[in-house]
């Protein structure tokens, strides 16, 4: 008999404290132990992109990571983006460009652009940049959101919401 | 996936021996194989918050990196990007963003071959389940190996950073149970089948990879190219790794390592030879690279490859050695 | 007229459903929280098929931390038999799980195990010990000794064979011939969302929330299987996570979970893993398709002829159509085409969006460049040239036929300036080629029903079980609402996947948005001539009304809705009968695909670099919405064309690559900035809206006109799809 683990971790701005079987991921602690469905599996396996959460400020597939090993962690989700009712900037872009169709691949595109957008300001490159600058906005978009599958084909919408926000910010 | 016990390790000094267990970094391979039970560890040891994160240059001009950098961070750091570029860009082909943020330097060494059969617990496949056979090498095999490989397997190590870290002569610092620390050239970390494929590397049980070393003084010419059939997000069909200086017009200390053609990163030593010393020209990179696949052999969806890689590699090192690039550096 | 509401069909207005999407507010099957306590589902797959389980050992799984119960042949409720009645056709036939130890192909379900946790039952289904005893399979239809036949019916078209003219006398007599076979790869919809359900029985009565693309035939697939009246069965699927196909009905998942809650007495939610969905959702065959096409030294074409060959999965009869596209793109003197099946034991063979169009032509519009190329004239002017007055196979006239209106304005748009010697333009290490190919996708109504109630406050509540797979169904639906009754659309409720409002066509065929949306049309409209009649009745003269809050306006004056409506709510119902709308032609979506692709001389790489398209799908109900539903359809072209295939080891019959790392879709990096095109129209013959469908027709034209693209990059013309790198590497310059 394998023991529950203690963990503790804050998810959108909560604490929470909690025994779990170690081998739940952080995606399946957030559906099914927090209730937070926002989160979507589309492949469990690191391959889609759909259970993007932003953890410590950083964008990870939450289906390859396991809850316990987040001890302390502050994890941002889909739900902890807008302010009551207002949208965040992006989720409003998205809406504007029509940049989902069936939505299930949404809140992973949604974080992941989130933390795409501080990836910019940090200067991070991607395999698109220049040794010494980025390249063209909407190149740098597709490649750095390629790791978000959208079988509906938003792909274009997706860079232009995002576009409109990474050049109000610029 | 099985269950088993997780523990943290707060340093590197308090290793103890794993026995049926596995050490956990970013996970983003292991997980994934635990969930299809391919991986069934006992025990997960999270080496994650036991230090290993720094990158720092070494009084001999070498740089270490800690075993516990994300691929984000190596891919970023600018020591890296300046006099290591062909790292820099290896990483950043490979995977994604949230891949990168997670996976590690020591993990990525140590991710497992995407071979079908591999991961398809129904059928056979001497990695996972050894004397089970082979059903890739009369199967689907247009991922799979054409040099080194064996009868019992025909997978090929699917890392991008690996192959950059074997043409760099990068250096793999690990530190065993006991307590002794050794020192493993990059391109002799990882095995070839033989008739012992489910083991993909040379480290023993509980032996931990603490850093790896990037020698100073790099050839300043590098370059890696990944061939796929996917713009982004997609495993290597070949790549290469090179990296070489130009001496009077002539190409010196040339390193070239392929990826997606063995169950190791190949370091291509035998065209590195036939290109040493010779002034660039495509006649010369084919004549190299012909040599290199001398021995090269094909399973059927893969025979391509023995035609392709030639021709890439010949193509990177068409514009490494291009009069134009060299004027942009000096 | 309310100016807010006038004229608002058509307008780009931004999904309704929008808000709750990006907040991840929006409940998909997954994430439904049962009041009860939900148990976990995980299936077990035959490892070998087929053949007859010799052997099933479940004690360790059941004895694995907390399992509640472990389902096989041997203990799972009894059932109809599979495919009965089987007249029923297969969406409503009985689609039994477990019901004995016949094993139908690799990956059919030999067990569920049923535990607390999802962790728990992915672990003891690694438990359950099966043994097959196989017998010798059908895996791959081209091998020599498969027994071919005629399919009974064809998915989508009405013959399975036509003929018309003398196909050999006018090929004999052609100046110029292509004759070839090409080879389409089998694929998978693979929508992001997993085919998933949640089954509860409360009694004898069964809730299901499910993804599923049409309701109503759900319902009798439940009952068929279960032995139960479809009366007790209640279907819910308010957000679908994507369809293409592979959720038009019922699939293993749902009649699983249905019987572990039946077992357990718990709310069982049975969500298929990614490499369930390769072996346990449907996926469409591959395909050899011969053609041969004749034409004169002028260009004019005078034979085609067009056979098709695919897999049919043993028991469960759908054969896809590709050769019905050929029959109506151009005119020839003779035309005939044949499909033909191999029944097959491998997972079951069904829909994938543009069934017949999306492969058919692909290989077609691929001939006729080849053809076109042969009798050296442009594809461009050759495509328009032998554009058809009729219906080149049935006679019958054609209904806003406008495919050279797309090919001119699709050339004029993209800058079509004629074709280049193959392997001739050149940009550094990149050979560049363009490519064409016209799109045609027949339009379909199917009957609709829908339910409208108005309440005093002035709200509109638009009821049916349609279903929006990401197609924009709550938004267009609110808009033909908003116009018909001339209502702000912040009044409006659209209200869909439920199996107690009206039935509708559901999501499938591109039928949806014309069938729904005339059926709330009606109801809207009877709703507004309702409300006229009372006022009447109240001596108030009101040709034409609004509604504004809880008043409605009429004649320059307003009034109170609560005077208007019975007991605080006026329910009025509405359908489409699609016999008003037969008239004897035949009615078509169409296109014209350009493109540009790069072709990386080192490596024989393919990229995309633009991809443009103008199209002709009557009157656009949102701008946005439809511009969306072309751009999407042409980036599954671009996977059939370049990345998507399913392999299957043919000595197994087994999917190998099943999972998103190795079936490739296309990634943000693999699609260009997209030229969507949208010629003004009004069908009026297809229905009361004038629109026509728009979902699937994006992806026809776009494969082709990629293919030949790549061959005036590089001078080869590659049969065989996706064409890989691989394909071309012997016919690149030397760097």
């Amino acid at each position: 008999m394998h023991a529950m683990h203690p963990l503790r971790i804050t998810v959108n701005g909560q604490e929470h404290r909690a025994d779990i079987d170690p081998r739940r991921s952080l995606l399946d602690f957030a559906r099914d132990s927090l209730n937070l469905t926002g989160p979507k599996k589309g492949c469990d396996h690191g391959q889609c992109g759909a259970c993007t959460m932003i953890v410590n400020g950083r964008r990870i597939n939450s289906c390859l990571s396991l809850a316990v090993s987040h001890e302390g962690d502050e994890v941002t989700t889909i739900e902890g983006l807008a302010e009551g009712s207002d949208l965040s900037a992006l989720q409003r872009a998205f809406v504007e460009h029509d940049a989902f169709q069936c939505g299930f691949c949404t809140p992973g595109q949604i974080c992941s652009a989130t933390a795409l957008l501080d990836e910019l300001k940090e200067g991070l490159p991607s395999v698109v940049s220049s040794p010494d600058k980025l390249a063209e906005m909407d190149e740098e978009i597709r490649e750095r959101m390629s790791g978000n599958l959208c079988r509906c084909g938003a792909y274009n919408n997706i860079v232009a919401a995002i576009s409109s926000v990474a050049g109000d910010k610029s | 996936m099985k269950p088993f016990d997780y523990s943290r390790l707060d340093s590197p000094d308090a290793l103890s021996p794993l026995g049926a267990g596995k050490f956990l970094a970013g996970g983003t391979n292991l997980i994934d194989l635990m969930k299809h039970e391919i991986e069934t560890p006992d025990a997960l040891v999270d080496v994650t918050r036991a230090g290993m994160k720094e990158i720092s240059q070494q009084p001999d001009g070498s740089i270490r990196i800690g075993s516990q950098i994300t691929n984000t961070d190596l891919a970023a750091n600018s020591d890296v990007r300046q006099n290591y570029p062909v790292l820099s860009e290896a990483l950043l082909w490979g995977a994604t963003q949230q891949l990168r943020n997670k996976a590690t330097t020591g993990g990525n060494f140590l991710q497992r071959t995407r071979c079908q059969y591999f991961y398809d617990t129904a059928r056979a496949c001497n990695k996972r389940d050894p004397g089970s056979g082979c059903d890739a090498m009369k199967g689907l095999n247009r991922f799979h190996a054409i040099l080194g490989a064996s009868s019992s397997c025909i997978a090929v190590h699917p890392s991008d950073m690996a192959v950059a870290m074997a043409a760099l002569d990068a250096e793999v610092l690990t530190r065993k149970v006991d307590g002794v620390e050794r020192r493993i050239p990059a391109s002799e970390l990882h095995r070839l089948p033989g008739d012992a494929p489910e083991r993909d590397h040379v480290l023993e049980n509980g032996e931990l990879i603490m850093a790896v070393d990037l020698p100073a003084s790099p050839p300043r010419l590098q370059s890696y190219r990944k061939i796929r059939d996917r713009s982004s997000y997609a495993f290597a069909v070949v790549s290469a790794a090179v990296a070489l200086d130009l001496d009077d017009g002539r190409m010196s200390n040339v390193r070239i390592a392929l990826g997606g053609v063995a169950h190791k990163p190949w370091r291509a030593s035998r065209a590195e030879t036939a290109l040493e010393g010779q002034m660039p020209s495509r006649e010369m990179f084919l004549k190299a690279m012909k040599e290199e696949m001398s021995e090269a052999q094909g399973h059927g969806h893969n025979d391509f490859k023995i035609d392709l890689l030639p021709r890439v590699v010949a193509g990177v090192l068409r514009d490494l050695t291009a009069p134009e690039r060299n004027g942009d550096r000096t | 007229m309310n100016e807010m509401t006038n004229k608002i069909i058509g307008t780009p207005l931004d999904r309704v459903d929008g808000p709750a999407k990006v907040t991840g507010q929006a409940t998909y099957t997954a994430d439904y929280r049962p009041t009860g306590k939900t148990a976990e589902g995980f299936i077990v797959e035959a490892a070998a098929a087929p053949g007859k389980i010799r052997k099933i050992d479940t004690q360790a799984a059941e004895a694995s931390d907390g399992v509640i119960a472990v389902l096989t042949h041997h203990n799972a409720p009894k059932q109809n038999p599979y495919g009965t009645p089987e007249e029923a056709g297969r969406f409503t036939q009985s689609h039994a799980m477990l019901e004995s130890d016949h094993v139908r192909h690799v990956g059919d379900p030999v067990a569920l195990v049923i535990a607390e946790t999802l962790e728990q039952a992915r672990h003891a289904a690694k438990l359950v010990r099966v043994e097959v005893e196989t017998s010798e399979g059908t895996f791959d239809q081209f091998a020599a000794d498969v027994e071919i036949a005629k399919p009974d019916s064809l998915d989508g078209a009405d013959e399975v064979d036509t003929s018309t003219g003398d196909f050999e006398k006018e090929f004999a007599a052609s100046d110029v011939t292509v004759e070839a076979s090409y080879f389409t790869g089998a694929q998978h919809s693979a929508a992001m969302e997993p085919h998933a359900t949640v089954a509860e029985w409360d009694g004898d009565e069964l809730t299901v929330h499910m993804a599923i693309q049409i309701v109503a035939p759900g319902l009798k697939a439940f009952a068929n299987t279960l032995g139960i009246e479809a009366d007790k069965v209640r279907i819910l699927s308010p957000f679908v996570g994507g369809g293409f196909g592979s959720k038009l009905g019922v699939h293993n998942d749902a009649i699983l979970a249905a019987l572990g809650a039946k077992v357990t007495g718990r709310p069982v939610r049975v969500v298929q893993t990614r490499r369930n969905v390769f072996s346990n959702a449907p996926h469409r065959s591959k395909h050899r398709q011969d053609l041969k096409i004749g034409a004169d030294a002028s260009g004019k074409l005078k034979a085609i002829s067009h056979d098709s060959l695919a897999a049919m999965a043993r028991n469960y009869p759908f054969a896809e159509a590709p050769a019905s596209p050929t029959r109506a793109s151009y005119f020839a003197p003779a035309i005939k085409t044949t499909h033909r099946v191999v029944e097959a034991d491998i997972p079951r063979v069904d829909s994938m969006r543009a069934p017949g169009e999306a492969i058919g032509t692909l290989t077609f519009e691929t001939a006729i460049d080849e053809i076109a190329e042969q009798c050296g004239i442009d594809p461009v002017e050759f495509r328009l040239q032998n554009d058809a007055d009729r219906d080149p196979n049935s006679g019958a006239p054609l209904a806003d036929r406008r495919l050279s209106e797309c090919i001119r304005e699709g050339a004029k748009k993209f800058g079509w300036d004629g074709r280049v010697t193959p392997g001739r333009r050149r940009e550094g290490n990149k050979l560049i080629g363009r490519g064409m190919a016209s799109a045609i996708r027949p339009n379909f109504l199917v009957p609709a029903e829908a339910e409208v109630v108005l309440s005093a406050n002035g709200q509109l509540r638009v009821r049916l079980d349609m279903t929006d797979i990401g197609t924009g169904t709550y938004t267009i639906l609110t808009q033909v609402a908003a116009e018909t009754l001339a209502i702000p659309v912040d009044q409006i409720t659209v209200e869909l996947g439920d199996s107690h409002f009206p039935a509708s066509s559901g999501s499938g065929g591109s039928f949806g948005a014309a069938s729904c949306g005339s059926a709330v049309f009606d109801a809207c409209g009877k709703l507004s001539k309702l409300l006229q009649q009372r006022l009447s009745g109240k001596g108030i003269a009101a040709n034409a009304i609004s509604v504004e809050g809880d008043r409605v306006r009429a004649g320059g004056n307003d009034y109170a809705l609560a005077d208007l409506v019975d007991d605080g709510a006026l329910t009025v119902k509405g359908a489409v009968d699609p016999s008003e709308f037969d008239h004897g032609e035949e009615e078509y979506s169409y296109g014209a695909l350009f493109s540009e692709v790069e072709v990386d001389v080192d490596s024989g790489e393919i990229r995309v670099r633009r991809l443009l398209g103008a199209f002709d799908a009557g009157r656009i109900l949102n701008e946005k919405t439809a511009r969306s539903q072309l751009m999407g359809g042409m980036i599954f072209g671009i996977g059939g064309a370049l990345l998507e295939e399913s392999t299957m080891d043919t000595r197994y019959g087994s999917f190998m690559n099943r999972d998103f790392a190795e079936y490739h879709i296309a990634v943000n990096r693999d699609v260009p900035e997209l030229e969507v095109h949208m010629l003004e129209g009004f069908s009026e013959k297809s229905n009361p809206l004038g629109s026509k469908g728009i979902g699937e027709l994006g992806i026809c034209g776009t494969g082709p006109a990629i293919a030949n693209a790549i061959y005036e990059a590089t001078g080869c013309r590659v049969r065989k799809f996706p064409i890989h790198m691989e394909d071309l590497l012997q016919h690149l310059p030397q760097g």
